[in-house]
């Protein structure tokens, strides 16, 4: 053993005491949180709670505890006790998953808690290579020394298992790499371009377009680099009223030339070029849109009335237009249409809105489509550490398993003479899940003896 | 018969269940366990049964989906998990008493979700939000490892009743003679808790990746993510002191009941008290 005096400083951030008083501290902290309600207006906070707490905590950051630099400070020393932590020992492990088994004193092979001692009337080296080939017929694969007094098989299982909780404890440190990385804060206050990872949202009315968001919370400008159109909102809804679909049809414009076209919808987001859009509120407006088609011409044209505004279309001589509605709050479910052409009297009509109708006229036969006019209103991010975070925990899944159901599992076989007699000294271990290995060393041992 | 008698059968076969479990703690007679065991099996099988029409039902009124959307499916599953958790491990473990600290949980969880006021046992459409395969996965999860929490919690709490009797050199002829050895106990402790853990960190994880499919953040500290995290936390160090500090024993049982008391407080706690995104508990 070379036993170093250890830096006090290096041995205070490698304790794992240090790592569940710290574990202790930010499972307590955290409830803060919980109860005192986040990010509200400072005016919030001195009415709850009167001025003087009010003020003390604005100083310690508790309307925003989670960013504050008590919380994150805690964070990093949380890190940074799993970074020294695991530097100092990685490299028992790796000593110990590369060591020499075959040098194990047989003394030690006598003390183990599994091992088991069996008599054979055969000559040693018959003795050794049918040992051998039975532990392979088994998957243990040995390697072989032959020394003064006798001959030392050994194989392991597992070995590399040792390491799953080094890569659990590394999965923390990559989710929370993933989160600075994606970060609205760093982009902004310490890379100084807001650009690189941000999170915001945009109102987009049908038919119009946008190449910027706007920022959450510092409400500034940010340049998508292309353009985003909506061509198309609904709402879809089930028989007891409860929406059922949020729909958005969006285009993406790129250098003035249409990239795509796609539905959106909640949890169906568009990823482009690393920017994401979610389909998170819509905006409903008191104006309409109405597509008008002459079926037997085929001439159609479609425009954005008002509510009660006459429109004409002078080329076939007809005007029409939107004189009642029925609506559900601010959503419009059917509305009366007035239309006529220069013949006859008008025809006036209910139609639900977002459905066609047909129109007979003594001029020709008609469609007509009214839609209320909405805005969508997407949640946009851009988070280039998402797949940090994503990676990191099935690192973390990965690494749980191994280290929870998996072993580090060693057999010793020791083959010497004794009175003329073959004796094999056999010998297990395991660093979890002892009685389970035990009973399959029994078995294998007693298949051995059969 | 449709969904809501056979879930009714259930609540009335764990109860029967808690009770012959009691019982064989008490006198101590192997055939109230066998009684227990067969009431809880025959339980779990025809809330197996419940669910499943349940589901169909769904389709039936035209909004399929699976059953585990709303606080009363989400408690109706709690009570699945645990006594299918507690079931694998009296199979595994051979302590049937056990089932006296964990069964009446899943009889709680069917009693509340079917008499508890301001809890609606409507199969409900989903709202855009909930439509996510993701959200299933994460349901799953957390429930699985709130079952494996709750059988632990148990178990804590017949640890340091054990205990108590042991201190006080109560004579094996009385009640917690029945109780298996405090070792067994211990070690049936931390292996649960380590399955749970495993469970729960998946829950954690798949809920983050639904969050950030619906809403485009994976974390947003509300307040029952946070209480996740703070279970995940309590848990962990747990772990950590008895696996790297040698805890045992009692310390273990307390922090396995403190464990369960920080999930009841994520899963209830967070919706009665503290508000946030995770609508259950108004629905
Ligand atoms: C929340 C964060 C953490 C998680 C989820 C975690 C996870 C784990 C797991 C699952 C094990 C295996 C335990 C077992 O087999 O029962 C473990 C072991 C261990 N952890 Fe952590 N850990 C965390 C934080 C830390 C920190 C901050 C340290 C820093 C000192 C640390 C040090 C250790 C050590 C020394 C072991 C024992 C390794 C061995 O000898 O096999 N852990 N951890």
């Amino acid at each position: 053993m070379t036993k170093k005096k250890k830096n006090p400083v290096w041995a205070f951030f490698a304790s794992v005491k240090l790592a569940l008083f710290l574990l202790f501290v930010l499972a307590g902290t955290s409830i803060i949180g919980t109860v005192v309600p986040q990010n509200q207006p400072p005016e919030f906070y001195v009415r709850q709670y009167g001025p003087d707490t009010a003020a003390f905590m604005q100083h310690l950051g508790v309307p925003d505890m989670y960013n504050s630099w008590w919380f994150l400070g805690l964070l990093g020393l949380f890190c940074l006790n799993l970074i020294v932590c695991s530097l100092e020992r990685i490299p028992q492990v790796w000593r110990l998953v590369t060591k020499d088994n075959l040098a194990t004193p047989v003394d030690r092979l006598r003390k183990m808690g599994i091992r088991k001692r069996i008599v054979l009337d055969r000559p040693l080296p018959e003795t050794v290579k049918m040992i051998k080939s039975h532990l392979g017929r088994h998957h243990w694969r040995t390697d072989r020394r032959d020394m003064e007094g006798g001959t030392m098989l050994f194989a392991q299982k597992g070995a590399w298992t040792r390491f799953g909780v080094y890569v659990v404890h590394t999965s923390i440190l990559v989710i929370l790499l993933g989160a600075i990385i994606g970060s609205p804060a760093v982009a902004r206050k310490i890379l100084k371009n807001p650009n690189i990872a941000f999170k915001g949202s945009i109102m987009i009315p049908e038919s119009r377009e946008s190449d910027f968001v706007w920022a959450f919370q510092t409400g500034e400008k940010i340049n998508l680099g292309f353009t985003i159109r909506c061509d198309y909102f609904t709402i879809d809804y089930y028989a007891n009223g409860m929406p059922r679909t949020y729909l958005s049809k969006v285009t993406v414009i790129d250098h003035g030339k249409k990239v795509l076209t796609t539905d959106l919808k909640v949890n169906k987001p568009l990823t482009y070029k690393g920017v994401t859009f979610y389909q998170a509120s819509y905006q409903p407006f008191p104006d309409f849109i109405v597509t008008l088609k002459n079926n037997t011409t085929g001439a159609s044209r479609t425009s954005i009335i008002p509510f009660g505004k006459q429109i004409k279309w002078p080329e076939i001589g007809a005007s029409f237009g939107i004189i009642n509605k029925e609506t559900f709050g601010e959503v419009v479910r059917r509305v009366k249409v007035w239309f006529r052409d220069n013949k006859d009297k008008p025809s006036i009509f209910w139609v639900n809105a977002g459905r066609e109708a047909v129109i007979e006229r003594p001029s020709g036969n008609f469609s007509l489509m009214t839609k209320q006019l909405y805005a969508t209103g997407l949640q946009v991010t851009k988070d280039p550490g998402v797949w940090f975070v994503y990676i990191g925990c099935g690192m973390m899944l990965a690494g749980l398993l191994v280290a929870f159901f998996m072993s580090h599992r060693k057999i010793w076989a020791f083959i010497h003479e004794e009175d003329g007699k073959t004796v094999v000294l056999l010998a297990g271990s395991a660093n979890k899940n002892k009685l389970g290995f035990e009973k399959r060393f029994t078995a294998l041992v007693d298949s051995l003896q059969a | 018969m449709n969904s809501s008698q056979l879930f009714g059968i259930t609540t009335l076969a764990y109860l029967l269940s808690s009770a012959f479990y009691l019982a064989l703690f008490v006198f101590k007679n192997r055939k109230l366990g066998t009684i227990a065991r067969l009431l809880a099996i025959a339980g779990v099988l025809v809330q197996t049964a419940a669910l499943g029409l349940r589901w169909y039902e769904s389709y039936q009124i035209g909004i399929g989906h699976a059953p585990l959307t709303n606080m009363y499916e989400s408690l109706v599953f709690f009570a699945w998990c645990t006594t299918l958790f507690y079931l694998f491990m009296e199979y595994k473990f051979k302590a049937s008493v056990v089932g006296a600290f964990v069964m009446p949980f899943a009889f709680v969880a069917m009693a509340y979700a079917s008499f508890a006021r301001g809890i609606n046992q409507q199969i409900s459409p989903l709202i855009p939000a909930l439509q996510s395969n993701w959200l299933l996965a994460h349901v799953i999860t957390c429930f699985i490892g709130y079952g494996a929490f709750a059988a632990a919690g148990g178990l804590g709490m017949m640890y340091l009743l054990k205990k108590r009797a042991n201190n006080r050199n109560l004579s094996p002829e009385t009640l917690t003679g029945s109780l298996p050895d405090l070792k067994v106990i211990d070690d049936l402790i931390y292996k649960t808790i380590v399955f749970g853990f495993m469970w729960l960190s998946a829950g954690i994880i798949t809920g983050a990746i639904w969050a950030n499919e619906a809403w485009g953040t994976y974390w947003s500290w509300d307040p029952k993510e946070t209480w996740s995290i703070i279970t995940w936390f309590i848990y962990a160090s747990t772990l950590h002191a008895r696996f790297t500090r040698g805890w045992r024993g009692s310390r273990i049982a307390w922090l396995a009941i403190i464990g369960f008391i920080a999930v009841f407080f994520t899963y209830f706690g967070v919706n009665y008290l503290l508000s946030g995104l995770h609508s259950y508990g108004s629905a």
